[in-house]
Formats: structure tokens, sequence, C-alpha cells
């Protein structure tokens, strides 16, 4: 009784506090922002008054919670909602500012649909929302599994999730409204900020305490890359935020770093935020995805410890190749491009494991979509980590640099890698966590799979072509010894390629939109009936080597 | 967890030994070519810092062995274009425009080098293919308000039109007959009915017979008895079909009213006079260039020192 008071209390509280904070706010945005906060405890008010137990505490019998002999998934099956629903949204940004650059009409003359504000929208969407979200979600399944114990602080896991969602809405709305600290993949303002780090540190917290609570001896790879993922950006995040309000009530702030400092500082945070978000935590996935989906070892554990250390220590120095050829001292850059050469096979050590896994089950890419999702991120990561280290080095860099290749890099890597590993989770994850016997159907993961890969071909072929017609467009010099293209005519030469850019991207949104369907029908409990995908059974007896090999 | 270890079928391997949620790992040695390639990289990078500056120096001198600095590249590359283009501009800077037609070859390199920077400076309000836009002319047709031969494209450039604070641009205004109150609204319809006939847009009206006489005793003083223009104050022609602002009713009776009072900065504020020399040829070259006007019928003021002829422009 007394804690549900106490819980109560804490919430009616923060509504007020949110109430005066919207009364006394410096701004508009930042009166928004409080009111949400203000909406969000008053909805958790209601749902704790509502979901208490009254009878039990009458009879002093309280509830004992939920079955401790089962994992603690609530958290991990709204997680797995969120990821798709965050997932569509981004990608439905994402197509609508491509639209944007081919038609610029579509910017609707507004000051919240221009370009410069959905572009953070969709950025953060994709990464953020969705990605975090699916991290957020596996990191709950793998890490109980992987310990057999379950979520250590399970009221601080479902704040975790909550208390992100609401980070994403505040973080969403303040990009439509404008409020921005400018610092790409850290817009939110100050405020936002901070109630990211309360989350961020609870999530460290739970993960960190099922770990220490653990009945297996080891620690799995997956949970080692989550740790350094969840440590890591926390760091990140409260480094590069480092800033001072100009109002406890308002939204504006300045950042505690200036000029070529700050660069630095952004792109430390920006380059990491892919290496320990976008690499570390979904290689974390990949790691116990992989082996559970193809039912077989990893590769090597050998090779998993030595990339690993190798992949973390190196990822941090990288960050300066953003800044090549900039004010950033030239000692500086040096470092930036080594390191990143040097990440070259650390990364790729991640898409041996994951393809070598495969071996004594190839055939599963012919007969199991799942799997060739899988072994398609991988090919993607294998790629783009290719791709990350030769675009830092200087004379490529002064090509590359400012132009579409980076943006085709990066999509080659969010939507080959981040988007194919995230649907794969996805649909192995669906039919466990609701207990369904299948997914809906395994044919629409097929179409999905299809959709999404040729949306990617499309993606990236047009923009490793826009990137490099840009670069060579903006250097070319005529026989006269002057530039030969203004800024405006290589732009209008990029319009073919932003049309097809955005084809790339209707035919990944359509994939999605095909998951979204197959994953609500699999969760309402629906079989769909059509031929099964497997059509070679496999048959572990066959499966060996014609040199019988010694059992002991 | 030792004890657990067995060979796995399919690849002959032996596991670690762990087993996680029923996933286990084999005790796969590294990779050859993935170890070797990676101590490549490493190798590579370390050869990379010898050679390239990676101390921080104090005073931000270049490091490494090659003395190389980013900084230092940039000014060699800009010092060797400019080298090359140097002659061209000393023999550009050396010719007077009205000389450049006799010289064809520099006058092509002059056309160059306007193109590039007509690309940087003019583009924005004069359009990339010159065309121009409601308000900014096009520099393609030969309909000129100022003049289109060499020597006044130059000088258009180099002083620009009401420059502000310029002593030098070429100045002139309309009155805002509509809005000063010199015309009631009836007369700016009945002005706006008579210059629609100038151009053929419209017949003889009553309206316009009005208009005529309002035309004679308000408007010919710049742009003449017949609206032919004057290029002297830049009063434009009204009688062909090309408008800066438009030739529907509306948008006259919106000119007469409230006048129009287009600004083009002088570039001789921003840039230097080769460069406003290559910009003039450009401009000439592009399809509407003027041959020099016949020389001196009237000496006394073509030999004028330029101020003179700059204050009658000034009087329009």
């Amino acid at each position: 009784m007394e804690s549900l008071v106490m819980r109560s209390g804490g919430w009616l509280l923060a509504a007020v506090l949110a109430f005066f904070a919207l009364a006394f706010s410096a701004d508009s945005g930042f009166a928004i922002h409080m009111g949400i906060i203000m909406l969000a405890a008053l909805i958790t008010l209601w749902v704790t008054l509502r979901g208490a137990d009254y009878s039990g505490i009458a009879k002093g019998t309280l509830r004992n919670g939920a079955d401790q002999s089962r994992y603690d998934d609530d958290p991990v099956r709204w997680g797995v909602i969120a990821t798709v629903f965050w997932g569509l949204a981004g990608f439905l940004v994402g197509l609508y500012i491509a639209l944007q650059l081919a038609f610029p009409v579509l910017n609707l003359g507004l000051e919240w649909t221009t370009f410069g504000r959905l572009r953070p929208l969709h950025t953060s969407a994709v990464i953020f929302a969705f990605g975090g979200n699916a991290l957020i979600a596996t990191s709950f399944y793998i890490v109980q599994r992987t310990c057999r114990a379950r979520l250590a602080f399970p009221s601080l896991a479902r704040f975790v999730f909550w208390g992100y969602q609401l980070f994403i809405v505040l973080a969403a709305t303040g990009y439509l409204l404008g409020i921005t600290e400018g610092k790409e993949y850290a817009e939110p303002e100050w405020h936002v900020d901070l109630w990211l780090t309360v989350v961020w540190v609870s999530y460290l917290a739970v993960f960190v305490g099922t770990i220490v609570k653990r009945s297996e001896p080891h620690i799995y790879v997956a949970n080692w890359f989550f740790l350094s993922f969840i440590i890591t950006v926390a760091m990140l995040h409260l480094v590069n935020n480092l800033s001072l309000p100009v109002s406890f009530l308002g939204a504006k702030s300045y950042a505690a770093f200036a000029g070529v400092q700050d660069a630095l500082t952004q792109w430390w945070y920006g380059h990491n935020a892919v290496g320990f978000f976008l690499t570390a935590g979904f290689l974390a996935m990949m790691y116990y995805f992989v082996p559970k989906q193809a039912e077989r070892p990893i590769y090597s554990y050998r090779l998993s410890i030595i990339h690993f250390w190798s992949l973390i220590f190196l990822y941090i120095w990288a960050g300066p190749h953003h800044l090549q050829y900039t004010a950033l001292p030239d000692w500086a850059q040096t470092l930036g491009m080594v390191f990143s050469v040097m990440l070259w096979m650390p990364s790729w050590g991640g898409m041996i494991n994951g393809l070598m896994t495969l071996n004594g089950a190839w055939d599963k890419i012919r007969t199991d979509p799942i799997i060739r999702m899988m072994v398609m991120a991988l090919a993607f990561y294998g790629m783009s980590t290719f791709e990350g280290p030769m675009m830092s080095i200087k004379s490529v860099n002064s090509l590359s640099h400012y132009t579409d290749w980076t943006i085709g890099h990066v999509h080659s890597g969010a939507l080959g890698w981040n988007g194919m590993i995230t649907f794969a989770a996805l649909y192995y994850l669906t039919p466990r966590l609701w207990n369904r016997q299948r997914l809906y159907s395994l044919r629409m993961v097929n179409w999905h799979f299809w959709l999404s890969t040729v949306g990617i071909v499309l993606y990236a072929a047009s923009m490793w072509v826009a990137g490099i017609m840009q670069g060579l467009m903006w250097r070319e010099y005529g026989a006269d010894g002057y530039l030969v293209y203004s800024f405006a005519e290589v732009v209008a030469a990029m319009f073919p390629m932003y049309l097809i850019r955005a084809a790339g991207g209707v035919l990944y949104l359509s994939g999605a939109l095909v998951m979204a369907y197959n994953i609500w029908m699999t969760i309402a409990g629906h079989l769909r009936t059509e031929q099964p995908m497997t059509e070679t059974p496999y048959n572990e007896a066959a499966d060996r080597p014609l040199v019988p090999v010694a059992a002991e | 967890m030792a004890e657990n270890k067995r060979i796995d079928h399919p690849t002959g391997t032996e596991t670690v030994g762990h087993e996680w949620d029923g996933i286990e790992e084999l005790n796969t040695p590294l990779p050859r070519w993935w170890l070797w390639t990676f101590y490549a990289t490493v190798a590579f990078a370390i050869g990379y810092c010898v050679v390239y500056p990676t101390i921080p120096s104090a005073n931000g001198a270049p490091g490494g062995n090659l003395k190389w600095s980013s900084r230092e590249e940039l000014e060699k590359t800009l010092a060797a274009r400019q080298a090359e283009l140097k002659p061209i501009h000393a023999a550009l800077a050396a010719t007077d425009i009205s000389a450049l037609p006799g010289k064809p070859e520099l006058m092509q390199q002059a056309i160059a080098g306007g193109a590039a920077a007509f690309k940087v400076h003019c583009v924005q309000c004069h359009g990339s293919g010159a065309a121009g836009a409601k308000g900014y002319p096009n520099l393609n047709d030969d309909d000129w308000l100022w003049g289109g031969d060499l020597a006044t494209l130059e000088k258009t450039i180099a002083d620009g039109i009401r420059q502000p604070e310029h002593d030098a641009t070429r100045f002139s205004q309309m009155p805002a007959f509509g809005r000063d109150g010199i015309l009631q609204p009836a007369q700016v319809e009945d002005v706006t009915s008579y210059v629609r006939t100038l151009s053929g847009q419209e017949g003889m009206s009553a309206s316009a017979r009005r208009g005529q006489a309002l035309f004679a005793a308000n408007c010919v003083v710049c742009h003449g008895p017949d609206g032919k223009g004057s290029r002297t104050v830049g009063a434009p022609n009204l009688t062909d079909g090309i408008w800066l602002y438009g030739g529907d009713r509306d948008t006259i009776r919106q000119t007469i009213t409230n006048s129009r009072y287009g600004v083009m900065p002088a570039w001789n504020l921003h840039l230097d006079t080769v460069t406003i020399r290559m910009l003039a040829a450009y401009v000439h070259s592009l399809g509407g260039g003027e041959a020099a006007p016949a020389p001196a019928p009237a000496p006394a003021g073509a030999t004028a020192a330029a101020t003179p002829a700059e204050t009658a422009n000034g009087g329009g």
C-alpha cells in the first residue's frame, strides 16, 4: 500500500512540476515539451492506480508478481512492436525527404515540414527509435537467455522501455518545432538529453544487474558487445551534450565547446554512435540470432575475442576522419585516417564469424528466408566496413567528402546491415515471444527479403553514382583553367539519381509494410495456408564428410 | 566447462566447451589471411604516421618526414593555378575592353574566365542560363536597358545599377505616378491602356487615347515620344514583347503606380578589374552583344571626362 502511494504520489508530483515548468516556460517549444511530459506522468499515474491489486492489498496478500520460472519478456514484446512502428515511421519520413530533394515543392513552404527539420526526424527515427528499440528489446531477450536469469530490476526495465519512448517523442516533436542543438545525431536539447541520461543509466543498471545475477559461468560474446555499446553510448552522450541552458525554463542551450574543438567532439560522438550503436550493438544481435537460426556453433571463439577488443579499441579514435581537409590539425586527421584503416579487419572479424557460423548449414540460405536475410545483412556489413576505411583515406576522402557517396555508404550499412539483421531478429522473436507455432507466413519473409534487397541496391548504386559524379563535377577544371560547373548545375545533374534513390526507398518501405502485416498476423495467432518454404529437408545423418571422424 | 568439449561433425573442429542457450563456439584458429591483413594495415598505419604529421607541434609547423601539411598543399595548388592564368590575366589587364574583339584568342580566354565567374557571382539573380527572372534581365537577348556593347557592359558590371552610396553607379528613378498622386487611379488606368497599345497587346480605345495624352505629358521624357525607351537613363523600350516585370495590365498598372527600383551590385567593390572585364566579355558573347557604337559622331560628348556623362545619367 505504501509503495503504491509513494509511486502514485511521485508521478503526480512529476505532473505538477511539469505543469509549473509549462506555465513559466521561456518559449513555446519548451512549453509543448513540458505539456508532453505532464501528459506522460498523468498517464503513468492512471496506469499505476488502475493496475494496482487493491484486493491483494486489502487482504494483505500481495501478488507475488510474474511467474519466476519464465523469462521476463513483456518489455521485449513491447519492444518488438515499437521497433516495427518506429521503423515504418522512420522509413516513411526517409522516403519523403528523398522526394523533397528531387521535388523541393514538397517542403510545402511550412517551417515544420522543411528538409532541415524532417531530416533529423528521419535519422533519429531510424537510428534511435527503430534501431534503439531493437537493441533494447533484443538485449533484454538475449541477456536473460545467455545468463539463464530473469531481468534484474523488472520495474526499472519497464521504465527503460517507456522512458525511451518518451525520449523519442520529445526528440521528434522538438525537431519539428525547431528545437535543436544543431549537432548531427545529437540534436535533442539539454532537457531531453538529461532525460535520456536517466533512462540510459537505468538501462545499464538492468543489463549489468542481469549479468551479475547470471547462472552461467561465462559471459557470452553477445553480452560483451551489448555492454560496450551501452557504456560507450553513455559516455559519448554525456560528453558531446555538455552545454549550458540559456534558461532552465527554456529549450535553448549553448555547447561547452566551440569551433574546431566542438567539431572534433561532435564527430568523436558521431562516428562512435555508428561504431558502438550501429556496429557493436547490432553485432551483439548477430552473435545470438545467427547461431540460433542456423543451429550451428559460432565459427571461432578466438576470433570473437580478438575482433571484439581490437574493434572497441580502434573505433574510438577514428572520428577525425569526418573532418579531413578542414581546420582540424593535420596530425589529428592522420590519426583519424590510420585508425580507420586499421579498423577494417577487426570489423570484418564479425562478418567472418557470422558467415562462417553457417559452415555445415549453408543449404539453409536456399531454404530459410530468415537465414537469407542474415547472410545479406552480413554481406552489407562487410561491404560498408570495407568502404568506410577506404573513404577515410585522404585522397579518396577529398573526392567523396560532402557528396552523396557518404549517404550511399551510410545507407548500405543502415538498410543492409542494421535493417536486415533487425528484420531477421524480429522474425525469429515474434513466434517465440507470443508462443505461436510459426510465423504467419514465411513466403512473405521471402517477399520482404527481395523487396529490401532490390531497394538497397537501387539506393546504394544510385548514391554511389551520384556521389562520384558530384565529386568529379565539383573539381573539374576546363582546358581554360576554370571550374567547369556551378553548384546549381551539379544539383540539376543529380535529379535522375534522386529519383532512383526514392524508388529504392519505396521498395524498402513496401518490404517493411509486408513485415508489419506478417508480424501483426502472427501476433494475432493466424497461420497463412501456403506451400512450406523448406522444400529440401535437412538430413543431418547425410550431412557429414566422407572421411569418418573419430567421435572422441 | 572444459569437459563439454566435443568435435563438431560438419566442420571437424573442436568446440571450446562453453554453451549458452544452446549456442556453442568452435575453437577455430584465427584465419591466417585475416590476421596477416590486420598486421598489414597496422604496418601501413605506422609507416603513414612516420611520413605524415602525427605529433601535435606547438606552432602548427608541418610534421612527419615529408614535412607535409594540408595548408601548404592547398597554397601550392592555388599558386600553380594562378601561375597558369597569370599571363592571360596580365594581358587582359593591359587590354582595353573595346580592343578585345581584335584579339580573338584573348577574347576566348576572357569568355572562359567570365563563364566561370558568372557561375559564382551572377547566377543567383540572372540564372545559370543567364535567362534572368522577373525583375532580373535576360542577358541572352539583344534588349538592353543601358547598352550591350563591351565597354557599356563592363561599366554596368563594375559600377552596378543604383548601388547605394556609389557615385559612379548607373542611376535613374521612375516616379511612382500613382502612389505619389501625380496621376489619379483612372489616369493610371488610361496610361496602362496606352502602353499596351505600344506593344500591340491592345487596340486603340477611348481609354488609350486619354492615356496617350498623359503619356506625352509625363513619360516621353525618358521613354521617348514613340515609347522606344532611352539607354541614357535605362528606360526600357515599351514597344517590344520583352518585359522586365511583366506586360499584363496588372503588372503595368503596378509599375506605373509604384514604379520600380531594380538594383545590381557594383561589382568593382568585390571583384578585380580583370574578372569584371571577363564577365563583360562573357555576357557579350551570350547572343545579344552589340558592336561598339560608331566612334564619335559627337566628339565633345564622347571624349569628355566620365563625370559629366554620369551626371547626365543620374538625372533620369
